[in-house]
């Protein structure tokens, strides 16, 4: 595969409609945050010790590849364009503050890019795995065998009270940071987010929008993950994370139900303008793109569309990224409006490629 | 790598600036480093937002490390740089500042120790002791629910794992490189 795929390809590797429980959690991601025993932390390191850091973790390129059978790709981060940085972190595959100092930092990239390991982000080492729907073993047991691939050739910042030591004391212990993605329309819409997003801490668990700022949450779209990282087991950390995860999934099929029950015809006519919209636009804003996908998401899983195959859907939501679409036109020097003309050409496209075969929705 | 203030010679010394707008790293040349480098050693005499402003020089002040007594001695930070950035600066850090970090870390996380997985390693002893931990539980358990069977299990074993630690084998894998 070309290294140019992974700045272009609109797809988003963990995002996968035949995930378990897939009709509300999008994706489930595990990271592991690691240094090494020796060196300070990125945070106050110095460019030799940086610099340190990078080879130490390059040399991993060879013994991931023996380990998983498969090949990585290391990329430096300082030698990629900003908009190409911007892009890793719409993949999720880094994390947004990675990308403030790009020198010595380096991104290890599984060749079916479901695992990332950042260099030098505020830890040494964040190993990162992702898998479709809930399900937070595979990614657990795939960054689990980076860090034994990376603890056999390297000592670790270890302690034995606190557990592996990390540059924010919140990450202690574990190191680890389960997340899922949850599309949440019907707990939205029947205006139930709130006690979800109040109830959360006492379960030891944070909740957020993925999109959109601290007033308004754009697309539906949550990202929950465990708060507490020192004290339990991996295992113990994800279960919990999971059993309130379940609870939620129940509780947004509920309302789902609900709006189908009360509301069939509005709905379905709401999720088709979405839809016709999505189709035919010739001008999209990120905000207005994010609502429609949500929508058309959610006449696929009600099976109220059937006129797309739900596989559109990664394609939609990175696809409309901003940086995305500027990145694949070669340009940051875009107006507003041209981005939204892109960004309403490349929906309709991967609407069209998408485009099921079978029933028309009449 | 030209500098980033100058854009003129190569860059010779990494800074990280703690300011308003967040953390900062610069890349400088050794005469612009001298500008930031006259306020760090001398921070008294600078106006108290410059200081804030400037929580550190590293890379090429290691003289100020040695000099701060109560600075860590494997990577200089402070505790107020940590109270500044929210950040650790290195593993010995942890023990440096532990007596002052113990009751930040007990409001976030509790007061259980770790109980997650453990670098084989370096971590021979350390799996070894955590392994006894969780026998003495279960062996507490077992007696109260009365199933003394099970109970002189976990007593036996436990005895086993007491008998490795104290001649020194903490575990098969335990830190020799
Ligand atoms: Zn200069
Ligand atoms: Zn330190």
């Amino acid at each position: 595969m070309e290294m140019n795929d992974i700045f272009r390809t609109p797809t988003l590797p963990g995002f996968s409609p035949t995930g378990k429980d897939g009709d509300v959690v999008l994706v489930s991601f595990v990271r592991l945050a690691r240094n090494f025993r020796q060196l300070p932390f990125p945070g106050r390191a110095g460019f030799q010790q940086l610099q340190a850091v990078a080879s130490m973790a390059a040399s991993l390129q060879g013994d991931l590849e023996n380990a998983f059978g498969e090949s990585f790709d290391l990329i430096d981060m300082n030698a990629i364009t900003p908009l190409e940085r911007e892009v890793l972190a719409e993949k999720h595959l880094v994390s947004q503050s990675f990308l403030q100092n790009p020198q010595y930092r380096l991104v290890l990239v599984s060749q079916d890019r479901r695992i990332s390991v950042m260099v030098n982000e505020d830890d040494h080492l964040r190993i990162q795995g992702q898998a479709p729907g809930l399900d937070l073993n595979t990614p657990l047991e795939a960054v689990s065998k980076v860090d034994d691939t990376v603890e056999s050739r390297q000592d670790m910042a270890f302690d034995e009270d606190f557990g592996y030591l990390t540059a924010c004391p919140t990450n202690l212990g574990t190191g680890l940071r389960a997340s899922v993605l949850l599309h949440l329309p019907g707990l939205v819409y029947t205006r139930n987010m709130n006690n979800i997003i109040n109830i959360s801490p006492q379960l030891g668990l944070a909740v957020r929008g993925l999109y959109g700022d601290d007033r308004e949450v754009v697309g539906n779209i949550f990202i929950m993950s465990n708060q507490l990282t020192l004290g339990f087991s991996e295992k113990e950390i994800i279960d919990n994370l999971k059993s309130a995860v379940t609870e939620i999934i129940a509780h947004e099929r509920r309302a789902r139900k609900a709006i189908e029950l009360y509301r069939k015809d509005r709905l379905a006519d709401d999720v088709w303008r979405a839809y016709g919209i999505l189709r035919y636009a010739r001008y999209l804003s990120q905000k207005e793109a994010l609502e429609l996908i949500s929508k058309v998401r959610l006449g696929m899983d009600m099976h109220l569309i059937d006129e797309v195959d739900e596989k559109c859907y990664d394609g939609l939501l990175i696809g409309g990224r901003t940086s995305f679409l500027q990145n694949a036109a070669g340009s940051d020097n875009m107006s507003g409006a041209e981005v939204d003309k892109l960004r309403a050409d490349m929906v309709r496209r991967i609407l069209m490629a998408y485009r099921a075969e079978g029933r028309t929705g009449a | 790598m030209l500098c980033d203030d100058c854009g003129q010679n190569e860059a010779q010394v990494h800074i990280v600036q703690i300011g308003p707008d967040g953390r900062l790293e610069k890349n400088l040349c050794e005469n612009c480093a001298k500008e930031y480098g006259g306020n760090i050693y001398a921070p008294q005499n600078e106006g108290v937002s410059l200081n804030d402003f400037l929580k550190g020089v590293f890379g090429g002040a290691n003289a100020v490390r040695s000099q701060d007594p109560t600075a860590c001695p494997n990577c200089g930070m402070r505790y107020q740089d940590f109270q500044a950035t929210g950040k650790i600066g290195c593993a010995v850090c942890y023990t440096t500042f532990r007596s002052e970090l113990e009751p930040l870390l007990r409001r976030i996380h509790g007061s259980s120790p770790h109980s997650g997985k453990i670098p084989r390693r370096t971590g021979g002893v350390m799996a070894t002791k955590q392994k006894i931990t969780i026998l003495r539980r279960n062996l507490d358990k077992a007696v109260a629910q009365e199933e003394y069977e099970k109970a002189a299990q976990y007593r036996d074993k436990i005895r086993e794992l007491e008998q490795l630690l104290a001649q020194g084998e903490g575990g098969a894998a335990g830190g020799n490189e």
